[in-house]
């Protein structure tokens, strides 16, 4: 299928100011192209959640949208510690958050889990010590 | 009920006046949690939060919120109102606690969800 949209967003450790402008530029980028609202809402709280994983938990990273016909296709790639335990890390209510993050609202530890809930299709790959690559597709109907 | 409606019943002060208060209101919440908000936010929903960084106009803008409402004369860092404006959030203060203002939206007929 033929890609519409190819979108690449760096996304910082720490930077709570940017924190959300990619997520933000990817609605935008969709609601152009009429993409249904409630498949909207869905990407919108998925990359959100990952836009925020990168800047809490990476040491710096990247998001990538893909659009073609059938659906959109999010990646988030970084650098960083990677996940020890990715069973432990997709438990609702578990989050390795540190204090700066927290006092922002953040670290609930429903970030993975909302990607998961939210996307049609979701992967997730880390190595401890290189970083986090994870993959979710959202099909649009 | 609309944003404008709600001002006067929680004795609010409106943050954002460049925005039009015009928008319906039709469910409400209250959570600090930013990534909770993320899973139960919802479009037209009034959101009371102590939050004030500029991830509370994103989180908000993400769900499509009607409004956030800052309890207890909260004051919102200027440069996340300046985002809100620039948005088109409506940001509003209230002297009210969390449970006064949710009190207050409940018995006046806003629901908890869409």
């Amino acid at each position: 299928m033929s890609t519409m949209i190819h979108a690449v967003y760096p996304v910082n450790a720490d930077d709570y100011t940017c924190a959300g402008e990619a997520s933000a530029d990817i609605k935008r980028k969709l609601k152009q192209l009429g993409v249904d609202s409630k498949v909207l809402r869905r990407v919108s709280v998925a990359s959100y959640e990952v836009e925020l994983n990168l800047v809490i938990h990476s040491d710096g990273g990247e998001l990538i949208m893909d659009v073609d016909e059938g659906g959109v296709t999010l990646i988030s790639r970084d650098v960083g510690p990677g996940i020890p335990d990715i069973q432990m890390a997709m438990r609702e209510g578990y989050s390795t958050a540190d204090e700066e993050a927290r006092s922002l609202g953040f670290g609930a530890g429903m970030g993975l889990p909302n990607m998961k809930r939210n996307a049609d299709d979701f992967s997730i790959e880390s190595e401890v010590g290189k970083g986090t690559c994870i993959t979710m597709r959202f099909n649009l109907a | 009920m609309k944003v404008s409606e709600l001002i006067p019943l929680i004795q609010a002060e409106y943050m954002t006046p460049s925005v039009s208060t015009d928008k319906e209101i039709t469910c409400g919440y209250t959570c600090d949690l930013l990534s909770w908000v993320m899973a139960h936010g919802d479009e037209g929903m009034a959101w009371v939060t102590v939050q004030t960084h500029m991830n509370v106009v994103a989180v908000a803008m993400l769900s499509e919120m009607a409004c956030v409402i800052l309890p207890e004369n909260i004051d919102m860092d200027q440069d996340s109102l300046e985002k809100a404006e620039e948005e088109g959030l409506c940001v509003l203060k209230s002297p009210l606690s969390a449970y006064a203002i949710c009190g207050k939206m409940a018995a006046a007929g806003i629901p908890a969800e869409n």
